[in-house]
């Protein structure tokens, strides 16, 4: 029995060794920072401050949030049906396809609230779309959906810098990226939602799209431990060979669930495109794909954890843009290093401390057998 | 501009674009055959290019700068090897990682040192690995045909890319002449026959890994200070993936290798030389469906249209012992 | 190894292993043999003498206090139980894993084993149960794997090729040294795990399992190859958990039970009964108690399958047969000939490419797609025979191991959600009913021992009450209580009106239970017998033997005088 099975108590499973390996990724940045011959500490200070020390602060911390939740989510759910997802980045981008659609063709004639569920069938239809596609290969080719999902990153790029540059292009810009949207095609700010009920917040990027990274959440919890949906993606991701055994039909459940991990991703666009930017922009997605697999691992796959490990990017990134403004040596390049370091001590090594842990926990409670 | 000419230029132009992909092939293919799966690439070049940059700037070196390269190559194959063999963790996910670190570190650092937006001073041509020009190419250039090629493509290039070109048929030697080849298939097709045989998994993978890191090291100096005068920020931009995708294009074999490179370098070469310009049938290509062929005709590839390519038995799977 | 509960039933049984200890001392077997080869050779220093060796693996002791003396130039078998703790003890002298306690002598001197490399340098070789060959490889690229004589493999290659051939005549081990390995015959990809030990020049030769992949007639020429190593001079150590093949080939027998060492017997001074008795602690039920069976209507019907596998191969041969209400129809043969192939399309787990398969009469469709839930609407149930495998999903907890393969049934909830109560309920039902130990819903499959594993999967299928069970291989792995406890299950099941088919590689288990015995070898039914059918019949039936006519009233002596005839 290796150290990897041995049993110990969910609050070290669950609590303990990401911390553990949370601290261990901000240690080696932390040298990183001495190295560049700043205070670690001080920079720690600046990224706190930056994130969570002033409502403006916050509230870019909960926007940067939001994307992380839909791309973490949406690698959780790949991986609960033993999938990788890596195309996160794409799907995500190719769902800012379906939202910018629906605003553009709305956003003239109808108030928001009416364009909105169209933009998130758009941003959910066009990232599962997206996904689709390799998991049909996978499914039915057999081909390996690591590899296809990142091929599909790339072929994401040249497909929408195409669309931006020769479709989405307004005549005389220069710039690719569609129209800014009309009233009709933005989503509200969460300040602004305040303000009708008279409350006053400090102005930021954060907008409806927030409450529905949360309803996300709930319906991916539901989806995956009380439909029968989810016990077969499940039983697919624990036991292939059980799932034939209790006659699952293998290529339906790899297309659904990548399909619902890809219009997850997709949703991020809606944070993005009506959320934030009001309009498509070239590159919008900048990594969120990829610290989405960060996000999924550290949060172990579950909403809740996953809550909380995108309010910790959410941090590093706006803490990071206060950061590279207080000491302009350390740029926001530095949070792609945490990333990095995070994805490295939480996800590779993310047993590195658990031999130690299971002979510290075990000497004490030896009494639990365990199936070889 | 006739023809020949045109097709001789854009041959030269894929030859150079094509070796970093090469290398980076190579190291996948050292990685891949021993059973780590290698998504880290990218990071290990983009390391590897930042590293000969510094040390080329700073010693007025080349081979200063490619040993610097390839030790900062071998460090990151390192932490991905220990967490591949040694912690048996997920190796796309370190591979992500690698990536991650790579980028935001070349960048940061970059940018403390020398405060150019991440990019590194412009270097000397005595700095740099420059072109050869090969015996007997100028008085060559006038038979027709053969000489054309021999003094335009297959002269005039730095001494990295005839390294890539010679790294080809070396480690088709290796792995299919020497005891280290053997080992080293055998390893990443079933690790439980080579553990039997009295030989150490986890040292077989971490040679392979290390060897991947060299190669990558060559393939970001190869970028920063030969073919261009520097390193700039992310400076790899997704080389690294493609030579993933000539890797299993290649399926996995040397030779192959060469050929899925060298196609990817010239689909490369075309697509910057006929920007804007009409082809016949088909008129004007836009640019961004040129770039994504390589990964349009790898995933055709994969998904077993145009013959079939597995993967090595045990790639991706870290080794424990059965019980 | 075994859960909590089954580590006290173990202390429960310590006085017996200790009262059977004194009994193979008294029999002259003290373990120190010096003199016990059967070849009566004189050979003062022992191959391999193990004192105290002990090998923990987390809280459970897989080897204990282990002691064992092989003689040189003998054949010593190794029996036991699966999980006895055989094959660690073996990867311990093979340097595969490290003793936490104990001494290794071989050839008397004492020995540190870190790594296989140093098992290989004193002369041991290893035959894995499962082959450890690099399949894509040539023969000769196997056997040279790890001893290539030099950094260049040209010239080690010329010498392997030359040295092979030696040995091929030398042992009648022949074999086209630039065949690949998966393109062979697994009786063939084992000659070549035997040329890589003689190849590095082992001289004491360790077997696990030899024969679970081979049929008799395989079988009964590896024993023979066995015979001659030992007359060269070599040491063999077989381990097996079959009587048969002790009683036939081995000079000596140890007997291991529960990571112990039960004691060392001369094979001539013994018996199977003696050998079974040491195996289990107890005395073993070869038979079950059942009364005749009434047989019904016809229920499940087969006719003209044939199933062929990813790689091409026909593993089912246009095999046609039925079963009634009522009785139990058996299938026998060396596991590898198709039993499972056949099993697994007739549960919808895999497609046929032609053939019938009818459940109450009407057809089901077995070409076109697997479908293993419509079978299950149809009445079908389905044990199958790796519960870790596919029987049980071994992450999730009993309760949700308990609808696998009923997911989509009304009463665990309406629509698309699951209703976890009545899940939880029906569990608990469940596991009271066939005495699941602990009766927890919300444990771990995984952290139940293997019987009580197989009870969960059983408690599944069989609480369905479904027309037809199909189950394979029920007592894989499960102590000897709940093999009593699942055979009477299913005798019980059969009284009460259903058809069962059964499938299993334990010949005594297929007999015991059986109304018809059904036996396959290479993808074909070569015959059928009734309940009574001698073991030597059957035996020479897996061999694919079909007439057996003037064997059948022989005495039943072990098979390897008999199965000669290939």
């Amino acid at each position: 029995m290796s150290a990897q099975n041995a049993k110990l108590p969910r609050w070290v499973d669950y609590g303990l060794i990401p911390l553990l390996n949370l601290t261990a990724a901000l240690l080696v940045s932390g040298l990183v920072v001495l190295l560049i011959g700043e205070n670690p500490l001080e920079a720690v200070y600046w990224l706190v401050q930056g994130s969570l020390g002033y409502s403006e602060g916050v509230g870019f911390t909960l926007y940067y949030t939001t994307n992380f939740i839909f791309t973490g989510l949406a690698v959780a759910v790949a991986a609960h049906a033993g999938m990788f997802n890596i195309g996160g980045e794409g799907q995500a981008y190719v769902g800012g396809l379906g939202v910018t659609l629906a605003c553009l063709a709305l956003d003239h004639y109808v108030p928001w609230y009416v364009t909105f569920p169209f933009a998130l069938l758009g941003a959910v239809l066009f990232g599962a779309a997206w996904a689709a596609i390799p998991a049909y290969l996978q499914a039915k080719r057999g081909s390996h959906i690591v590899i296809t999902t990142i091929m599909f990153n790339f072929i994401s790029y040249s497909l929408m810098a195409y669309l931006l540059v020769e479709v989405f292009k307004q005549p005389g810009s220069m710039q690719p990226e569609s129209r800014t949207f009309l009233e009709g095609g933005r989503l509200p700010f969460i300040h602004d939602v305040a303000g009708w009920f008279g409350i006053k917040m400090a102005s930021s990027p954060l907008n409806l799209s927030f409450v529905v990274a949360l309803l996300a959440c709930v319906f991916v919890w539901a989806l995956i431990w009380r439909t029968r949906l989810g016990y077969a993606i499940r039983t697919f991701g624990t036991n292939p060979d059980a799932a034939v055994y209790a006659g699952m039909n293998l290529s339906r459940i790899i297309i659904i669930t990548m399909m619902i991990s890809g219009g997850l991703a997709g949703l991020m666009a809606l944070n993005e495109v009506m959320g934030a930017q009001n309009r498509l922009l070239l590159d919008y997605v900048t990594g969120y794909g990829f610290v989405g697999i960060a996000v999924a691992l550290m949060g172990r796959s579950h909403p809740v954890g996953i809550i909380m490990a995108s309010i910790l990017f959410g941090m590093l990134y706006q803490g990071g843009a206060e950061l590279a403004f207080e000491m302009p040596k350390i740029t926001r390049d530095m949070i792609i290093s945490i990333q990095g370091l995070v994805i490295l001590f939480a996800g590779a090594m993310e047993h590195m401390f658990r031999p130690a842990l299971v002979r510290i926990f075990t000497s004490r409670s030896d009494d639990l057998g365990q199936e070889a | 501009m006739d023809f020949l000419q045109t097709l001789i230029l854009t041959t030269d132009s894929a030859v150079r674009l094509s070796v970093p992909l090469l290398f980076a092939c190579l190291a996948g293919l050292y990685s891949e055959r021993s059973g780590v799966v290698d998504i880290g690439l990218e990071g290990k070049m983009l390391g590897g290019a930042f590293a000969a940059g510094c040390v080329a700037a700073i010693t007025g070196s080349a081979w200063l700068g490619l040993l610097a390269a390839i030790l900062v190559s071998i460090g990151l194959a390192l932490v991905h090897g220990y967490a591949s063999i040694t912690q048996r963790g997920n190796q796309i996910v370190s591979g992500v990682a690698i990536n991650f670190v790579a980028s935001g570190l070349t960048a940061l650092l970059g940018q403390a040192w020398f405060g150019r937006g991440g990019k590194t001073p412009q270097l000397p041509n005595t700095a740099r690995f420059t072109e050869i020009t090969l015996p007997f190419a100028e008085p060559m250039r006038n038979v027709p045909v053969i000489g054309r090629i021999y003094s335009d493509i297959i002269s005039g290039h730095s001494l990295l890319v005839y390294a890539a070109f010679i790294a080809i048929p070396l480690t088709w030697w290796i792995l299919y002449r020497t005891r280290f080849g053997l080992r080293l298939r055998a390893v990443g097709e079933n690790p439980g026959a080579v553990d039997t045989a009295g030989i150490s998994v986890a040292w077989m993978r971490y040679r392979a890994v290390i060897i991947a890191g060299i190669l990558c090291g060559f393939a970001g100096a190869y970028l920063s200070i030969a073919q261009s005068a520097g390193f700039s920020k992310d400076m790899t931009a997704g080389k690294g993936f493609i030579a993933l995708a000539a890797l299993v294009f290649a399926k996995w074999k040397p030779l192959n290798a060469l050929g899925a490179c060298f196609l990817f370098g010239f689909l490369d070469a075309v697509a910057i030389r006929m920007q804007g310009t009409a082809l016949p049938v088909v008129g004007e290509v836009p640019v961004q469906a040129m770039q994504a062929l390589p990964y349009i005709l790898t995933v055709i590839l994969l998904a077993g249209f145009i013959g079939k390519s597995i993967p090595p038995k045990a790639d991706g799977v870290p080794y424990t012992k059965e019980r | 190894m075994r859960g909590g509960w089954n580590r006290r039933e173990g202390l429960i049984n310590g006085d017996f292993i200790l009262h059977l200890d004194e009994q193979a001392t008294a029999r002259g077997g003290d373990g120190s043999g010096a003199n016990g080869s059967g070849t009566g050779q004189s050979a003062d220093v022992p191959a391999i003498r193990l004192v105290g060796i002990e090998k923990r693996f987390g809280p459970v002791f897989a080897n204990r206090n282990i002691d064992l003396t092989v003689a040189k130039g003998s054949i010593h078998g190794i029996i036991g139980e699966n999980g006895a703790g055989k094959s660690t003890l073996m990867s311990i002298l093979y340097g595969f894993y490290q003793a936490d306690s104990g001494d290794i002598y071989v050839n008397g001197k004492r020995q540190k084993i870190p790594d296989s490399q140093k098992a290989i340098a004193i002369g041991i070789g290893m035959v894995h149960q499962h082959f450890m060959l690099v399949e894509n490889f040539s023969v000769l690229e196997n056997v040279v794997l790890g001893v290539e004589g030099g950094a260049l493999l040209g010239k080690g290659m010329d010498k392997a090729r030359s040295e092979l051939k030696r040995l091929a005549e030398e042992y009648d081990l022949r074999i086209d040294p630039e065949a690949i390995v998966e393109e062979l015959p697994v009786g063939l990809q084992q000659r070549v795990e035997i040329l890589k030990a003689l190849y590095r020049g082992a001289d004491i030769l360790i077997l696990d399992e030899p024969t679970g992949v081979l049929t008799p007639a395989e079988a009964d020429h590896l024993f023979r190859i066995l015979g001659q190593l030992r007359d060269q001079g070599k040491t063999i150590l077989l381990i097996t958990h079959k009587l048969r093949e002790i009683m036939a080939i081995t000079d000596r027998v140890s007997v291991m039970r529960r990571g112990e060492m039960v004691g060392s017997v001369h094979t001539a001074e013994t018996s199977v009964e003696q050998l079974a008795e040491m195996m289990v602690g107890r005395h073993v039920l070869l038979n079950v108690e059942k009364t005749e069976s009434k047989p019904g209507d016809e229920i499940l019907s087969v006719e003209h399958l044939t199933v062929i596998d990813k790689r091409g191969v026909k593993r089912v041969k246009d095999v046609s047969f039925s079963v009634h209400a009522g009785e139990i129809v058996g299938i026998a043969g060396v596991s590898g000939n198709g039993q499972s192939e056949l099993m697994e399309a007739v549960a919808g787990m895999i497609t046929a490419s032609n053939g019938t398969v009818r459940i109450n009469g009407e057809a089901v469709d077995v070409t076109s797609k697997a479908d293993a839930l419509e079978r299950r609407h149809r009445g079908m149930a389905h044990v199958p025979e790796d519960r870790h495998r596919t029987g049980l999903v071994t992450k999730f907890p009993a309760r949700e191991n308990m609808i696998l393969g009923y997911q989509d049934q009304k009463k665990y909830g309406q629509g698309t959600f699951l209703d976890l109560g009545a899940i939880l309920k029906e569990t608990e039902e469940f596991m009271v009913d066939f005495d699941v130990r602990p009766p927890d819903p919300n444990l771990k499959a995984a952290n139940f021992s293997g019987g009580n594993q197989q009870k969960l999967v059983l408690a599944r299928e069989m609480e369905r009450n479904p027309d037809i069970l199909i189950v394979g291989q029920p007592t894989r792995g499960v102590d000897i209580g709940a093999i009593e406890f699942i055979h009477k299950r299913l005798i019980e099941m059969r009284d009460a009106g259903k058809a069962i088919l059964l499938v299993s590689v334990e010949l005594d288990e297929i007999r015991s239970l059986s109304d018809r015995i059904l036996v396959m070898f290479d993808g074909t039914i070569v015959g059928e017998r009734p309940a009574g059918a001698s073991e030597q019949e059957l035996g020479l039936m897996m061999a694919g033997i079909a007439d057996t006519s003037g064997v059948a009233d022989k005495a039943a002596t072990p098979s390897a005088d008999t199965v000669g005839a290939e």
